[in-house]
């Protein structure tokens, strides 16, 4: 096998690659479904845009550990700014402003945000002295390092993606060794804040989005009537689905963004629960790759990055198929590899390019493997 | 983490074993939350399948009813007093719409909608219950409707549809008889949950025989299934159940005689019954002025509810049924029989000089100047008051009033109607029960001339007019029956309905007091009895002039041939001013029963004076009336079956007895205009 297949062509994490192509693939021909049997204006530039992202993820696993190290603060700051900034354009042109047009592409920054922030994270644990793990004075640096950009873009507002960053942020303290003890008294105080938040940090629309979820048949055709018209999708495709191209629910448009956020209603309606389950098991071999670069790397900053990213990746599945299914409210948040949308096909992206790239560091030499 | 001395020595294996066992504890918590999602997935797609395949079912397909055509209502000759017309038509579903003012506003402008009309869509949209569909249209041609169609995707909750409108080709001649259709209010659909009831275009009888007749005329609703978008676009029709149509109704009404009389009655208040001899047929209950069945469809409007309200002729009233009126010199007939069967003598004679003293009153006759020796005959053909006052002083109100019964009057008869009124009968004990009152003379004077507290609908004295004529109990029938009915007899006895026949002939053809109602066919006699009801007092007015109110009711019974009777009916004529204004009106009617040409030529020359038929005139009328109110038209009551019930109420309260009479009506001098030659 060796011989036949060239060196840097068997190099690549196959393992991960070939189940992203079929997912990817998948995600195509569920595009093309939903825009009625067609290419456009879906799946062409789903495809594309996942072509685009490949490279720059390879590009980014060239590079150089100290490199990436060098960059994490002012990349962090970097993005801070560019919440700021459309913060700001927000305020000045009127009404919430969550992108910044680039020109070809719009651009998210509190996307960006979500690897950004287990970057700097990895790369604040990597650099404090390890003694100092546990201790209080430790923490503040990290919380604040968490908090900004989660507060910047719940000024936005845009729950989801605060919720997403605030938990690649957790994730990567509770790996980076934190006593355990702090972690069930911030479970507790969450269960506290919980109720308030909800009572007064929420505006009135974002509060009837939990209300609904916990009762969707109260508002049939008001609010919950996306979870409603989601699961009607899911539970009429039965074990095989209706078969491709014909799922009614997404095809006569009851199912509300057949495209984005409910793309996997759209799947599951076609190709029934053998679809969910590829799907599911395709994103389970993505993820335990990561996992696996993760526990195979050998500095602090290298496993806590690569288990951030695949908490990332995870927190994305995980709500956006909880949130279809009916068992989370509706936060507006895509399914990786998937929904179609630039923004989320380029964060999701970033995530496996820094995946490839600590896979790549683990290759070229273990060096502090039994140190 | 803790190790035995010191507190939290952290190194670099104490946090790769943390790092270790934490990443599983994170790891097996995904791999838990995709186990949770494989099992939610199952549990949806699998056990749950079947309930969101239904529900993904009724959200693609959508059944939409195919209101049925109606069951036409047939006249006895087989031919339409109601059928259905194809139309293009637009209804709205209020709850349906996003927004309801700019979606009225550009509905308006397609369909190039009136003013009042809008307004009157207005008043609906405020009365309305949402569910409930509303006609903003019927009647459209292509254009207008494919206008509608192609701007559907804007206009949410309208609903352009080809269908059916009723109609009724003689229009008002038939409005009180057959009443109208219209959309079911939200009453009437608590009552009965028929989904049919709230479909666009669906249209239930409201009044008359429409209503009575509501379950037979409905018919099977048709249905047909599309798939159809969130938004309710069709993207293609599934399958289509056609409709049943309803079954018809067929009426003993002659259609052509019931708008020929309709016709006839021309400016005056009135109604015309015609029965069948034979069978009890009723041929004809028309009654005007009356409303415009065709113009009811999309319920009533604001104008055509100002106009109908505003008049003091009643068009809303049937007045066939619900007109009640002293019957006047028309009971005499019967009052004879009621002597003749008492063992009295046709030939029993009194002499009339003006006048009969009772006690120490005097009672008046009609003619002032007396009328010589009056016989029956004399009695009924000269309808002297004074031989009635005679015989009825000496044979009492026992014998009347059971006789009036036995004709028809005060009762009701078994007709498929909404509702009839029977008036009153009096006799000793009814007014000992209403007024606690003895009986007194001048109460048997009152009644044996038809005054006083006796009251008839046209129906009732129609019903009268064939018994005395046939000798048999007919019953009017208002349903086409081919089994013809074997009337039971009246049992009078001897010669007495050829007596009656004999005197009733005279009235028209020999010296008495309807000369001008002879037929102008030559073989065929008529037998009649005038009356005229007067309804203020002498002192008040003449009766034949003055304000409309203030006149004497003309009534006319009557039978033909006077000797083999084939019809009988009445004639009413509200404040006509005497008998006068409704014998021509019987005579027309009879002789177009019995030469139709001859017929139509007296009324193509009536209608030429009057301006027209009566749908045209009131057509007119109701321009005219749009145009004089302008913009202030009071709002329809909320019910249409309000506006009716109102009309009963009122009639009801005219004809309420609620005052007890003092003394006799002083007959009208001269009322049935022979002798003075004026009339």
């Amino acid at each position: 096998m060796m011989s036949i297949v060239p060196a840097p062509v068997a190099r690549q994490p196959w393992a991960m690659l070939i189940p992203l192509f079929l997912l990817v693939s998948f995600g195509g021909a569920v595009l093309f479904s939903a825009a009625g049997g067609h290419m456009q204006p879906y799946a062409a530039s789903h495809l594309v845009r996942f072509g685009v992202f490949l490279v720059v993820a390879i590009a980014l696993s060239l590079v150089s550990r100290d490199l990436v190290k060098w960059g994490a603060y002012p990349a962090y700051i970097g993005t801070v700014l560019l919440l700021v900034l459309v913060e700001a354009m927000g305020a000045i042109g009127g009404g919430s402003q969550r992108w910044l047009n680039l020109g070809f592409m719009q651009l998210q920054p509190s996307e960006l945000m979500k690897p950004v922030i287990v970057l700097v994270l990895a790369r604040y644990y990597d650099t404090l002295p390890l003694g100092m793990t546990a201790e209080w004075k430790a923490l503040v640096p990290a919380a604040a390092l968490i908090g900004i950009p989660m507060v910047l873009v719940l000024l936005q507002p845009d729950l989801g993606t605060a919720l997403a960053i605030g938990f690649g942020g957790a994730v990567i303290l509770f790996l980076a060794g934190l006593p355990m003890r702090w972690f069930v008294a911030g479970g507790v105080l969450g269960a506290i804040a919980v109720p308030l938040a909800y009572f007064f940090g929420l505006k009135e629309y974002q509060q009837r989005r939990v209300t609904t979820f916990l009762d969707p048949e109260s508002d049939p055709l008001g609010a919950g009537y996306h979870i409603t018209q989601s699961k009607i999708a899911i539970g009429s495709g039965g074990f095989s689905g209706k078969g491709f191209n014909n799922g009614s629910q997404s095809h006569l448009n009851y199912l509300p963004e057949p495209h984005t956020d409910f793309v996997f209603a759209t799947m599951a309606e076609e190709w029934g629960m053998l679809g969910g389950l590829f799907v599911l098991a395709m994103f389970g071999l993505i993820l335990g790759w990561g996992i696996k670069v993760a526990r195979a790397s050998t500095d602090r900053f290298a496993r806590l990055l690569a288990f951030g990213m695949v908490a990332t990746i995870f927190f994305y599945i995980a709500i956006n198929l909880m949130m279809v299914m009916g068992m989370a409210p509706v936060v507006g948040i895509p399914l990786p590899f998937m929904s179609h949308g630039g923004s989320s096909m380029m964060t999701n992206m970033i995530c496996i390019g820094t995946l490839m790239m600590v896979n790549r560091w683990n290759r070229s030499g273990p060096r502090r493997s039994f140190a | 983490m803790k190790s035995g001395g010191k507190k939290t020595i952290v190194s670099a294996t104490s946090l790769q074993n943390s790092f270790d066992r934490r990443s599983v504890v994170l790891a097996a918590f995904g791999g838990g939350i995709g186990t949770l999602l494989a099992v939610r997935m199952g549990y949806l797609a699998i056990a749950e399948n079947e309930k969101y395949r239904t529900e993904a079912e009724s959200n693609r397909v959508n059944l939409t009813l195919i209101p049925p055509r109606r069951g036409w209502i047939l006249d006895r000759n087989g031919a339409p007093l109601a059928s259905n017309r194809a139309d293009f038509r637009v209804d709205i579903i209020p709850e349906r719409m996003n927004d309801k003012e700019a979606e009225l506003e550009s509905l308006g402008e397609l369909l190039s909608l009136s003013e009042t009309r809008m307004r009157e869509l207005r008043d609906k949209f405020e009365k309305s219950r949402g569910f409930a569909p509303i006609e903003v249209a019927a009647g459209l041609d292509y254009e207008q409707f494919a206008a509608v169609s192609v701007r559907l995707p804007e206009l949410p909750g309208v609903v352009p549809q080809r269908g059916f409108t009723r109609f009724y080709p003689t229009g008002p001649a038939v409005g009180h008889l057959i009443g109208y259709v219209g959309p079911a209010s939200a009453e009437e659909y608590e009552l009965d949950r028929n989904p049919l009831l709230i479909t666009p275009g669906y249209k239930i009888g409201k009044d008359g025989l429409e209503k009575q007749f509501e379950q037979q005329l409905r018919g099977v609703p048709g249905a047909r299934r599309v798939e159809v978008t969130a938004s309710g676009r069709v993207i293609r029709d599934l399958e289509t159940r056609e409709d049943i149509q309803g079954k018809a109704v067929q009426l003993t009404i002659d259609g052509p005689l019931q708008d020929y009389a309709a016709r006839r009655i021309g400016l005056e208040s009135g109604s015309v019954v015609v029965m069948d001899c034979d069978t009890g047929d009723l041929l004809c209950m028309a009654s005007m002025p009356s409303f415009d069945p065709n113009s009811f469809s999309d319920g009533i409007g604001r104008l055509e509810y100002g106009m109908l309200r505003d008049d003091e002729r009643v068009p809303l009233r049937n007045k066939v049924l619900k007109g009640l009126y002293p019957p006047g010199s028309t009971v005499k007939p019967m009052v004879s029989m009621a002597f003749l069967e008492a063992g009295l003598d046709p030939e029993d004679s009194v002499v009339c000089g003006g006048g009969l003293r009772v006690g120490n009153r005097v009672f008046g006759c009609w003619n002032r100047r007396g009328h010589g020796r009056v016989n029956m005959a004399k009695g009924i053909y000269q309808s002297c008051d004074v031989y009635f006052y005679h015989f009825a002083q000496k044979l009492g109100m026992d014998v009347i009033a059971p006789m009036a019964k036995h004709c028809g009057m005060g009762q009701e008869f078994p007709l498929p109607v909404v509702s009839q009124f029977y008036g009153t009968v009096p006799d000793p004990a009814w007014k000992m029960k209403k007024f606690n009152r003895e009986w007194e003379a001048f109460d048997t004077v009152n009644a044996t001339i038809g005054q006083g507290y006796m009251l008839a609908s046209p129906l009732q004295l129609a019903v009268m007019a064939s018994r005395l004529a046939t000798g048999s109990k007919l019953m009017p029938r208002l349903v086409l029956d081919p089994k013809a009915p074997s009337p039971a007899s009246m049992n009078f006895h001897g010669n007495h309905v050829e007596i009656i026949q004999q005197a009733m002939k005279d009235v028209v053809n020999g010296p008495g007091t309807a000369g001008r109602a002879r037929l102008p066919i030559p073989d065929i006699q008529m037998a009649g009895k005038t009356g005229t009801a007067q309804v203020v007092s002498l002192s008040v007015g003449n009766g034949r002039s003055g304000p409309w109110k203030t006149r004497d009711h003309g009534l006319f019974i009557f039978f033909a041939p006077f000797d083999k009777p084939k019809f009988a009916g009445a004639v009413v004529i509200e404040h006509g001013g005497g008998s006068g204004a409704a014998y021509p009106i019987a005579r027309d009617v009879m002789t177009f029963l019995f030469d139709p040409k001859k017929g139509l030529d007296a009324l193509y020359a009536f209608e030429k004076q009057w301006g027209g038929t009566a749908q045209e005139r009131l057509a007119r009328k109701y321009a005219a009336y749009a145009a004089a109110a302008g913009q202030d038209v009071p709002p329809v009551p909320r019910r249409e079956e309000d506006i009716f019930a109102r009309v009963d109420a009122e009639a009801r309260a005219a004809s309420a007895q609620t005052e007890l009479e003092t003394q006799a009506i002083q007959p009208r001098p001269n009322e049935h205009g022979v002798g003075g030659g004026t009339r």
